[in-house]
């Protein structure tokens, strides 16, 4: 079967951080790449630098961050090269992102309307009428209801749950074809999460979106993702569909984050921890940044990086994972 | 929105009552209104007398309710200097210093926000620096030096512009002498003003700077980022609609700064105004202009204070719609 | 000795010696310090000892400016009635930074209790405390100063006044900016207040002066420390001020402010000095202190990437 180009396809992406006194990589190195319409998860703990990749996509790295290296091709451009005008075209327009805390990211003294109507007119000419309109159809769609008293409505006069669907709302306004989602979900209540999760993968299925979802969370990506990364200490340990990252995980890390699930844990056992800590970035051991906490360390683990390749119809990042037989990809 | 209002005003009233309490007690313990009718060469008998007839002997509650109708009514006891009633002598001074205040706010609202927005934005630019470099010695040179330094080198050296006085004054209605129609009132509204603006400007370009570059760093502005706005929509809609709020708050508490200032700067230029004013009602103890001025500025404050909360309700969604869920 | 190795082997220093700006003004200010108050050491005359001033000094130019009447006794030149501007500006400086300094111990101590107790206590007895310094926030401090001086010396009378005029600058400018420590206080001790270890120290039934003094407090230090260097430069420009509109030290014990004053008198006859030299001095001290204190306030607010 001819396979398309993917939608996205990152090769090698670096980020550091400029500090007074040295240079500190968040992002080492990430490749993957996303279809039309398919959904990766990116998941790691804090600090591993899944955030610093989805704000690198769109160049959005805070001072004193920098990409450093590396490609992000996108719709036929490298958009690590592209000049600010052409990213600007690009933000909220082919690509939207969905950050975490509604609260914090919607600006508090403008309504909801001009924050939404705002974003199209900045990529397209369009009438206040128009664009009123399809504001509403987009809040229709988020299921938030009575759209058009809302229009005029600040930020604070919304809960939590209501607030991440205008979000989403806006990001669907120019019809993107990749969704970055960056912990939606975290800052809400866990009875709403559920709710927003859906409502993102239906939206997705139905506008034929990408989605790169960033989250900590294994439950919930598991129920979103067709695929999933799983990062650590700035690089992929392992990249997989979900089914395989979940049931037959390869990389000692993963295999460790499934264990420590409380459901995998019989009743009244202690929870399974993977002893000591992810490094921070100014502490990354020489090569494999997994060496401390791994059962199945060996002496080439701790000199050369090991690189992500394909084994056993996933890709890992392990020297001492082998390649067994029969278990290539069809 | 009302009920905001409300409390606001009820809060400014009650104030003013507590300022009518501290003005009545400094005028009951400093000097003596007796005093201030007769002279000094009455005997004792009769300035008991007096007193008893003026009511000085009454319990101090009785005293002050008497003080307060007499406020309402415009009436603030007699400057014992001037032989006029004080709010006369306020009134007749007023017009000085608030044209010298007037102006001087001006020209600060006016150049502060360019440059402080700009300072934020291109921050290490060569003139942001210069700016902030500016303003950090601006602030730590006292008003009067400046004042004291700018009449040596316009007045004293170069003797291109007056030092002292207002110069030449035109009545443009009744009780208001202004000096912004003369050339020479002009003339001797220059170095009071650029004095005063030397302290007041670098204070709020660091005001608006700081508050500017906290904004600038909110998730909100990055999330406009994200959605492809335009740049300057950014900065000019996004960024300094929430820069305005603590700089209006802020802003607000300054103005008894100015007042103070301004006294000082008044004092240097010998400025007819309400600060001189009252500088030289300490030095003659005439407790009643004193107390006047203390009313008269605290009324200003208050009043100025409350118009200021308002405005920040009705700029800040969050009051004027009276909160959410 | 210990409490020295930890503060030289702090963050803190680390990241002050690495600070050209920091390291200069901090230099610079010590040396206002160490000069002023060593004043009975360095200054070549006294200028509160009435007998070695002579009238017929008054006005003398300073020595390089090649006037007739300049005297090589007196290196700045005189003031008006004849003292040595040089040791006249040193113990003036002293008395700034005493004021200075001592306002802020004074302002700190009310503002930092009546914020404690704003913030853990709640309720009215907030709402209460902090309009009242709300109010009195918005008539400036430097306008209260004004009024309380002013005051002070209507009932106490010139005299009284000028013998202890030390303290009650001390007292009146002290009073006149806790304010600004009672409002920081309470903002860090709301923010503190729901932090768990309080919820823990109250659960284990400890008493709440206790956990206000012993838990708290120590948490609120940092912006405390922030604004306790500009206050200082604060205190002493009101001290100036006051000074200089003849509310604050009388003219036996004098100020770098009522030197600036006194020299105003005369500037129209050309004695620029008497202004000048206390003016660049004042403004030196302040300065130092505000610089020390914008790099002392950028460094403990990290999350402002200033790069």
């Amino acid at each position: 079967m001819q396979k398309q180009e993917p939608l996205l396809s990152v090769r090698e992406l670096s980020v550091a951080f400029k500090m007074r006194d040295c240079v500190l990589t968040a992002v080492d190195g990430v490749s993957f790449d996303l279809d039309r319409s398919q959904r990766l998860g990116l998941v790691g703990e804090s600090g591993a630098g899944k955030s610093v990749t989805g704000f690198a996509l769109l160049n959005l790295v805070s001072r004193p961050g920098y990409i450093s290296g590396g490609h992000v091709f996108f719709e036929g451009r490298d958009l690590a090269t592209v000049s600010e005008e052409e990213m600007r075209n690009i933000r909220g327009n082919r690509i939207s992102m969905i950050f975490q805390d509604p609260m914090m990211t919607l600006n508090p003294v403008l309504t909801i309307g001009q924050q939404m109507i705002e974003t199209l007119k900045a990529h397209r000419h369009i009438s206040q009428h128009e664009a009123e309109k399809l504001a509403l159809s987009k809040l229709q769609k988020v299921a938030i209801p009575s759209p058009e008293k809302r229009l005029t409505q600040y930020p604070h006069e919304f809960s939590g749950g209501m607030r991440q669907r205008i979000v989403i709302a806006i990001a669907l306004l120019t019809s993107p074809s990749l969704i970055i989602a960056d912990e939606p979900t975290t800052a809400l209540d866990v009875t709403i999460q559920a709710d927003i999760m859906e409502l993102l993968l239906n939206l997705c299925e139905e506008e034929e979106m990408a989605l790169l979802l960033i989250t900590h969370d294994l439950a919930v990506v598991s129920q979103v993702a067709e695929r999933i990364a799983v990062m650590y200490a700035g690089r992929i340990a392992e990249l997989g569909s979900t089914e395989a990252i979940v049931n037959a995980p390869q990389h000692p890390y993963t295999q460790g984050l499934l264990k420590a699930l409380p459901q995998k844990v019989e009743r009244r056992k202690r929870l399974n921890q993977i002893p000591g800590s992810m490094p921070s970035l100014q502490e990354r051991p020489p090569g494999c940044a997994f060496y401390d906490r791994c059962e199945l360390r060996g002496e080439i683990c701790h000199r050369e990086i090991p690189r992500l390749e394909e084994k056993n119809g996933g890709l890992v990042a392990c020297h001492m994972v082998k390649t067994v037989a029969g278990k290539e990809k069809k | 929105m009302f009920a905001f209002i409300i409390r606001r005003i009820t809060q400014a009233i009650f104030v003013m009552l507590v300022i009518s309490v501290i003005g009545f007690a400094i005028k009951q313990s400093v000097g003596d209104p007796v005093r201030e009718i007769t002279g000094i060469s009455v005997s004792v008998a009769e300035r008991d007398a007096l007193r008893d007839k003026l009511g000085l002997n009454d319990p101090f509650p009785v005293q002050w309710f008497r003080f307060v109708k007499g406020a309402l009514h415009g009436d603030l006891g007699n400057s014992f200097k001037y032989k006029k009633p004080a709010v006369q002598v306020i009134l007749s001074k007023a017009p000085a210093t608030l044209e010298l205040v007037i102006t001087t706010s001006i020209l600060v609202v006016l150049l502060s926000i360019p440059i402080g927005i700009y300072a934020a934005i291109h921050s290490k630019s060569w003139w942001a620096r210069m700016a902030m470099g500016g303003s950090i010695i601006g602030v730590s040179i006292p008003v009067f030096l400046t004042a004291i330094l700018l009449i040596y080198v316009f007045a004293v050296w170069l003797q291109w512009l007056p030092s002292f006085g207002r110069g030449e004054l035109v009545e443009i209605f009744p009780g208001w002498k202004s000096g912004f129609f003369t050339r020479s009132g002009l003339a001797h509204l220059l170095l009071p003003t650029v004095s005063l603006t030397s302290i007041m400007l670098p204070l709020f370009i660091r005001l608006i700077r700081a508050e500017m570059t906290e904004t600038l760093q909110t998730e909100y502005v990055k999330y406009a980022r994200a959605r492809g706005l335009k740049e300057k929509r950014i900065l000019y809609v996004h960024a300094f609609k929430n820069t305005l709020l603590p700089v209006i708050t802020v802003g607000g508490v300054q103005l008894g700064t100015l007042i103070a200032f301004t006294i000082l700067t008044e004092t240097v230029f010998q400025w007819g105004g309400m600060g001189s004013m009252f500088i030289k009602a300490v030095e003659d103890a005439d407790t009643s202009l004193m107390v006047a001025y203390l009313v008269f500025v605290g009324l200003i404050f208050v009043v100025v204070n409350t118009v200021v909360d308002v405005i920040y309700g009705y700029v800040n969604p969050m009051i004027r719609t009276g909160g959410g869920k | 000795m210990r409490l020295f190795k930890k503060i030289t082997g702090s963050n803190l220093f680390y990241n002050f010696l690495r600070d050209p700006m920091a390291i200069g003004s901090a230099t610079v200010l010590l040396f206002l310090i160490v000069a002023s108050f060593g004043a009975p050491i360095f200054a070549p005359h006294n200028p509160y000892d009435q007998t070695t001033i002579d009238i017929m000094d008054a006005e003398l130019p300073p020595i390089w400016t090649g006037a007739a009447d300049a005297d090589s006794r007196f290196l700045l030149g005189t003031d008006p009635q004849g003292r040595d501007m040089l040791s006249t500006m040193l113990y003036g400086m002293r008395v700034s930074v005493l004021i200075g300094v001592g306002a802020v111990v004074l302002q700190s101590l009310i503002g930092i209790i009546i914020g404690l107790i704003a913030g853990y206590k709640g309720g009215r007895m907030e709402a209460l405390l902090m309009r009242l310094a709300d109010v009195q926030l918005s008539f400036s401090t430097y306008m209260v100063a004004i009024f309380i001086s002013a005051v002070f010396q209507g009932i106490f009378g010139m005299g009284v006044y000028s013998d202890y005029a030390l303290g009650l600058l001390i007292l009146v400018i002290g009073f006149a900016e806790w304010p600004q420590y009672a409002r920081t206080v309470r903002a860090s001790v709301m923010a503190e207040k729901n932090k768990e270890y309080v919820e823990a120290a109250r659960v284990i039934g400890l008493p709440q002066r206790r956990i206000m003094f012993r838990h708290i407090l120590p948490n609120t230090m940092t912006p405390v420390l922030v604004i306790s260097t500009v206050q200082v430069a604060n205190a002493i420009m009101s001290e100036a001020a006051l000074s200089f509109i003849g509310l604050g030290m009388p003219p036996s014990q004098p100020s770098l402010g009522s030197l600036i004053k006194s020299g105003f008198d005369y500037i129209a006859s050309g004695s620029w000095w008497i202004s000048l030299f206390p003016g660049i001095a004042l403004v030196v001290l302040i300065l130092s202190i505000n610089l020390l204190g914008d790099w002392l306030r950028d460094y403990l607010n990290p999350k402002l990437y200033k790069d």
